[in-house]
């Protein structure tokens, strides 16, 4: 068994109250292990962004424990007072729309992740070089996100959730932009850097011709787990 | 890398419209307040001009600018024997009508003609005359162009601002004046000219232009009427006399009254322009409360249009402080280009204004620290919209 870099217990998170009061999600027990891609993927306000946001610390969660990457991080309170310096140096997180920041460029969109965290520019923009150049957009490194392809936009912002080097990778729909041929790229990206930095991936989709690159799909209900499927364990892969 | 700059250079077009926008707001606040001190500056121009240490008007008075004063003629003889009085020079003020005349004789020659040649013939001149006797306090202050007053008659030193180049004729109540001097900023509080002539012309033109009252004086047999009045005598003292005491000693004539220099612009100030500096004083604080809330407003726009990046930058791991540099920057930069903007508009146009616009460098630079806080105060709201921001707004 691996290290569980992701671990909900009893996980739950409700909104509003009276009659408007809505349970986005009861009871969630999961675990993110190193080296694993976790698919999330449910019926629409199953509550899969919900789950997404909490494992994030941008939403707070009404009861259960949170621990990532072994650290308590909420267990009926918040354990430590800057989510943001928890967020910058153990979570990557990767938008269904890339969220690019339009006045920076490509590469700079990337350094500016690793400044955030005390990186010397100059160095954060040789390392947001060459992760560009991995995921094969290095050729447009000055380029502004208005000018880049949806599926460039992407890998740029996938970079950019890669610049700390995080251990827990977090993506709500990140193929949902792209045609079906992108979206393999983008997940195969995804399943290599799981492999390569023994990361925790996890990825809320719906998009039906990306599940067969999940280590587990979990299916969410009405904010309940209903089980999990084991996609390439069907498939036969290695 | 900051952010701030980042962003400002990638919509830059709109920040410099922004900017000129703003820039002629604070353009007018800079120029009000320009406008402001002018007023000011007019009112004490003429006393100060006159280099007085102490005036001499009629007993009960506060003359001769905040109200009428009339003493005789005689008065600034028993003045000079005032111990502390170095000397004294009596002054008559009269508003006239005057009418430029054009340029004297036919012997003054090309480059004259040329000078005469701008100028408006037969255009009406309102003057502030100063009747002053040559060689005694009250005559002009430094000639910047031609010379002083001789004893001869009918000549005069006017203001620049009178637009008449030395050698025009000047006709004032008929009698042709010429302009043989010019001094620079020398004007009443009303902001007309300021023009010297002699004290005897300054009564021949008192008689004729009240001609028809002097007339009928006469005809009733009122043969004492005095013809010698003055309004003022101006003294100046000795650098050790006590300008107030030999005030004191002046008081003792009961038909006289005297002041000093500082009581006179006092009066200048706090009577003569009150209203005027008081009307404008409040434009400038209602002008700078406006750019205020334009600031404010601004900077609240630029913030809530950039919700998604911040709330972006929010889930990356930026602090707040990166956050409220963005905002707090952009205010100031927005800010510092508007004003500089505002101030190279004023600067260069300044001498357009038909009254002095006066802008020294302190001024400025309390223009300057008003605009700063401005900008403080209007990014308050903003970093304080930027900092609510839920960084979930970024997703979806
Ligand atoms: N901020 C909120 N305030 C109130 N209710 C919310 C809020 N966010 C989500 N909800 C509710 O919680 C439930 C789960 O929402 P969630 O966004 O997690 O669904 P989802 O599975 O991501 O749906 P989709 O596939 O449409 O993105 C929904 O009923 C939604 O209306
Ligand atoms: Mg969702």
């Amino acid at each position: 068994m691996g290290e569980p870099l992701v671990e909900l217990r009893g996980i739950a998170k409700g909104f509003g109250s009276g009659e408007a009061r809505v349970q986005a999600l009861s009871d969630i027990e999961l675990t993110v292990e190193a080296g694993e891609v976790v698919g999330l993927r449910g019926p629409s306000g199953s509550g899969k962004s919900t789950l997404l946001n909490v494992v994030a610390c941008i939403l707070e969660p009404d009861a259960g424990l949170l621990r990532l990457a072994g650290e308590t991080v909420w267990e009926g309170r918040w354990a430590r007072g800057d989510l943001r310096a928890l967020r910058r140096e153990k979570i990557g997180f990767i938008f269904q729309f890339h969220n690019l920041l339009p006045f920076l460029n490509a590469i700079d969109n990337v350094a500016l992740a690793m400044t955030l965290g005390g990186t010397p520019l100059a160095e954060a923009r040789v390392r947001a070089r060459a992760l560009l150049d991995h995921l094969q957009v290095g050729k447009r490194a000055v380029a502004m996100p208005a000018k880049l392809s949806g599926g460039e936009a992407q890998r740029v912002a996938i970079a950019r959730a890669l610049a700390n080097s995080p251990r827990i990778i977090l993506a709500d729909e990140p193929t949902a932009a792209l045609d079906s041929e992108r979206a393999q790229v983008v997940m195969e990206l995804l399943r290599g850097i799981a492999r390569d930095q023994r990361a925790a991936v996890l990825v809320v989709t719906h998009d039906d011709k990306i599940f067969g690159s999940f280590d587990r799909l979990v299916n969410l209900r009405d904010g309940r787990i209903e089980g999990e499927t084991r996609p390439r364990m069907a498939a036969g892969a290695q | 890398m900051n952010l701030a700059l980042r962003d400002i250079r990638h919509k830059l077009g709109r920040f410099l419209l922004t900017c000129a926008g703003l820039g002629l707001l604070l353009g007018v606040a800079l120029a009000m307040v320009g406008i402001y001190r002018g007023v000011v500056d007019e009112a004490l121009s003429l006393a100060r001009a006159l280099q007085a240490d102490l005036w001499v008007v009629e007993g009960g008075t506060r003359g001769p600018f905040a109200e009428a004063s009339r003493i005789g003629g005689d008065t600034r003889e028993a003045v000079a024997r005032v111990a502390g009085v170095t000397a004294a020079g009596s002054v008559t003020f009269q508003n006239v009508e005057a009418r430029a005349a054009g340029t004297a004789t036919a012997s003054s020659a090309g480059a004259v003609l040329n000078e005469a040649g701008r100028q408006r013939v037969g255009a009406l001149l309102r003057i502030q005359v100063v009747g002053h006797e040559p060689d005694r306090p009250g005559g002009p202050p430094a000639i910047a162009e031609g010379r002083g007053i001789s004893r001869g008659r009918l000549e005069m030193v006017l203001d620049r601002s009178a637009g008449q180049p030395v050698g025009a004729m000047v006709e004032m109540g008929g009698l042709r004046f010429r302009v043989v001097g010019l001094t620079a900023r020398a004007v009443s509080s009303g902001g007309d000219p300021l023009g010297w002539i002699t004290l005897r012309d300054a009564q021949d033109l008192q008689f004729r232009l009240n001609a028809p009252a002097a007339r009928r004086a006469a005809a009733g047999g009122n043969a004492g009427t005095p013809q010698d009045t003055v309004n003022a005598v101006i003294a100046r003292l000795s650098p050790h006399a006590d300008a107030e005491a030999v005030a004191e000693q002046v008081r003792r004539w009961k038909h006289l009254g005297a002041m000093t220099a500082a009581a006179q612009e006092e009066v200048l100030t706090r009577s003569v322009v009150e209203r005027a500096r008081r009307q404008l004083g409040m434009f400038t604080g209602v002008l700078l409360l406006v750019s205020g809330v334009i600031v404010a407003l601004i900077v609240y726009m630029l913030t809530m249009d950039k919700l998604r990046e911040i709330a972006t930058l929010k889930l990356i791991g930026a602090p707040d402080r990166t956050i409220i540099a963005l905002v707090l920057q952009q205010a100031l930069l927005l800010g510092g280009a508007s004003f500089a903007l505002a101030t190279v508009l004023i600067l260069s146009a300044k001498d357009v204004f038909p009254r002095r616009v006066l802008l020294g460098p302190e001024d400025i630079a309390a223009v300057a620290g008003v605009v700063l806080v401005i900008c403080l105060l209007a990014s308050v709201l903003g970093v304080r919209a930027a900092l609510r921001i839920d960084p979930a707004k970024a997703l979806g």
